[in-house]
């Protein structure tokens, strides 16, 4: 056993050690990602925001990540007490496994010696993984429903189920273009089709797998506009009704790490990773273009991230035919537009700027599917469903 | 069982959503611009309540405060008016005859021995000011009135004068201060005024 361990350590450390960044970095994250959105949300909404505790507020996070961990536990009475408490590790677990072939910093695409900024370099499946998993973490979100034996929470988890087998097909649909065009799997092999210059990012030459992308991966997320799970206004707080504390947190963590795992692949696929013009040669070839270069896809990140706290403020919660509307008349739809597309410029090997076509398309298709969403929206509430509304005034005559 | 229109019941529409709309990017690009534009405004309306104390108008209708006059005496010469328009029957007095063998005392027919307002049942609707003929209550500017038990926010007599002194030491007096005719309880100010007797109520702007 030792032996063993002593033959194997100098390619066990380096996987330790990103699994240590990341045991490390999500919670910490996780828990500044709720300051980070309380700020901006009041600065949206002309507010200060938090500003007791500590300078600027900036311990804010750490006094209610103490509050939360020293709560109670409480536990009703009518629970499954089993998946009562399988539900929020497991959606912890489904959000956290999903970075394990995510790169958070350059990794070449052969195999070196020593540390790299991932956990499982060089996975030919990576790509495809990251989905497998993340969909995954629909279960914690319907056993967290089910095990609260709650109308309510029930409620909000079957429309999370709903929501995820929706949005996964644009999502995989959305990807499939640029896994084409860049001819694999592997997230480090996409990332690395993208480097030279600024016109190479993805975004340029599929701008509507991106929107297709972004949207489902948005929805993937459960947050607003897509919260329909937890929508307060209706469902109590959905699927953690009953959830408090530390279990609440896991919970919370597992929808903010989910938003980390949404930004990365967003940065990784659409924007270039860690490519920014100028910064060229090996990516490992010193230590200081490693960092810059880590530098770069976390500044990518940020505003990632920033973009989707900014939605959040600025967009209404969908109506849930609505919401459902949107995916099968308007993403999937486009998300087959855009791999016809590449798919074409792939099979007659016609030169890469046919695939600005796919910029035209966002805007012809994206009207054409809007004609079929209005007509939804705009449907009456009382069309195709009994009649509920009974006029009360003449019932009572 | 249909839904029939009925002439007596108003039906709401729900706006209708044009194709433009229905594209939604370009409305999900307006809604960033607005919340982005308010982000970087710099514009808060927070107001940092224990650190900066709001800025509370001079005819606001606060807590109650008894005016004393000239010589330190409570201004009030209980005649009841207060308590008679009071509306929330919050106030109580009982008047005394004033000691007339006191010189000090000797313009006075009467002095409220106990004065009590009740200020968790008043509406501080000022009535009670309105009625006074001497301008003796008066409701200040302090709004941040906090206690421990009812008990305590029950003001007497003592209570209410340190109130007065509180807020005129402070430079808080409410803008009606002084304001209608101040009757016999201030000799001295009718005398030395030599002028035209004040102007009566209901002529104030």
């Amino acid at each position: 056993m030792f032996e063993y361990l002593k033959q194997s350590w100098p390619t066990l450390w380096p996987t330790l050690g990103a699994i240590g960044v990341i045991l490390a970095f999500v919670p910490v994250l996780g828990l500044y990602m709720t300051f980070i959105e309380r700020k901006l949300a009041a600065y949206v909404q002309d507010r200060l925001g938090p500003n007791r505790v500590g300078p600027f507020g900036i311990l804010q996070a750490i006094a209610d990540a103490i509050k939360l961990f020293l709560k109670e536990q409480i536990i009703p009475d009518h629970v499954y007490t089993f998946l009562y408490f399988i539900a929020p590790t497991f959606s912890l677990m489904t959000a956290m496994f999903a970075l394990v072939v995510m790169p958070f910093g350059p990794v070449p695409t052969e195999y070196t010696e020593g540390f790299r900024y991932i956990v499982a370099p060089g996975i030919d499946i990576g790509i495809m993984m990251m989905i497998a998993i993340s969909s995954l973490s629909a279960y914690g979100i319907i056993l967290g429903g089910w095990a609260s034996n709650n109308k309510y929470s029930l409620y909000g988890a079957i429309r999370s189920c709903a929501q995820f087998i929706s949005y996964e097909i644009p999502l995989g649909l959305s990807i499939i273009g640029i896994i084409a065009a860049s001819g694999s799997l592997n997230i480090e092999q996409i990332v690395s089709s993208q480097g030279g210059a600024i016109w190479n990012w993805n975004i340029f030459w599929q701008p509507l797998a991106l929107i297709v992308f972004f949207t489902s991966a948005l929805a993937e997320t459960n947050r607003l506009p897509f919260d329909l799970a937890e929508c307060e206004q209706e469902l109590v707080g959905g699927f953690h009704t009953e959830y408090g504390g530390i279990k609440f947190v896991l919970f919370f963590l597992a929808e903010y790490t989910h938003v980390v795992t949404v930004s990365f692949l967003t940065a990784l696929l659409f924007f270039g990773g860690w490519h920014f013009p100028g910064l060229t040669g090996p990516v490992d070839a010193n230590l200081g273009g490693m960092l810059l270069r880590t530098f770069v896809l976390v500044f990518k990140v940020t505003m990632v991230v920033g973009f989707i706290m900014l939605l959040r403020w600025s967009l209404p919660r969908f109506r849930f035919d609505q919401l459902m509307g949107l995916a099968w008349k308007g993403l999937i739809p486009l998300a087959l537009l855009n791999f016809l597309c590449v798919a074409i410029v792939l099979t007659y090997d016609l030169p890469k700027h046919y695939l600005a076509l796919t910029a035209l398309f966002l805007v012809a298709g994206s009207m054409v599917s809007a004609r079929h969403l209005q007509h939804t929206i705009n449907r009456p509430r009382s069309e195709g469903r009994p009649a509920t509304n009974v006029n009360l005034t003449e019932s009572a005559i | 069982m249909t839904t029939k229109k009925s002439k007596t019941v108003k039906w709401g529409e729900e706006p209708k959503i044009g194709w433009w709309e229905a594209m939604y990017l370009p409305a999900i690009a307006g809604g960033l611009a607005t919340a982005i534009k308010h982000a970087f405004s710099g514009r808060t309306t927070t107001r940092q309540y224990p650190d900066v104390e709001p800025e509370i108008p001079p005819n606001y209708r606060g807590v109650h405060r008894l005016n004393r006059d000239e010589e330190g005496r409570v201004k009030c010469v209980a005649c009841y008016m207060c308590q008679t328009a009071c509306p929330a029957n919050c106030i109580e007095i009982i008047a005394a005859p004033a000691p007339k063998d006191d010189p000090h005392w000797k313009d006075r027919d009467k002095f409220p021995q106990t004065f009590t307002i009740d200020e968790l049942r008043c509406i501080y609707c000022g009535m009670c000011e309105e009625a006074c003929p001497v301008d003796a209550i008066e409701l200040t500017s302090v709004y941040d009135l906090t206690g421990y038990t009812r008990k305590e926010l029950i003001f007497d007599k003592e209570k209410l004068l340190s109130v007065f002194d509180e807020t005129s030491t402070a430079g808080k007096d409410p803008v009606r201060t002084n304001r209608g005719a101040l009757g016999p309880a201030s000799v001295e100010a009718a005398t030395a005024s030599q002028g035209p007797p004040p102007p009566g109520r209901g002529s104030h702007g």
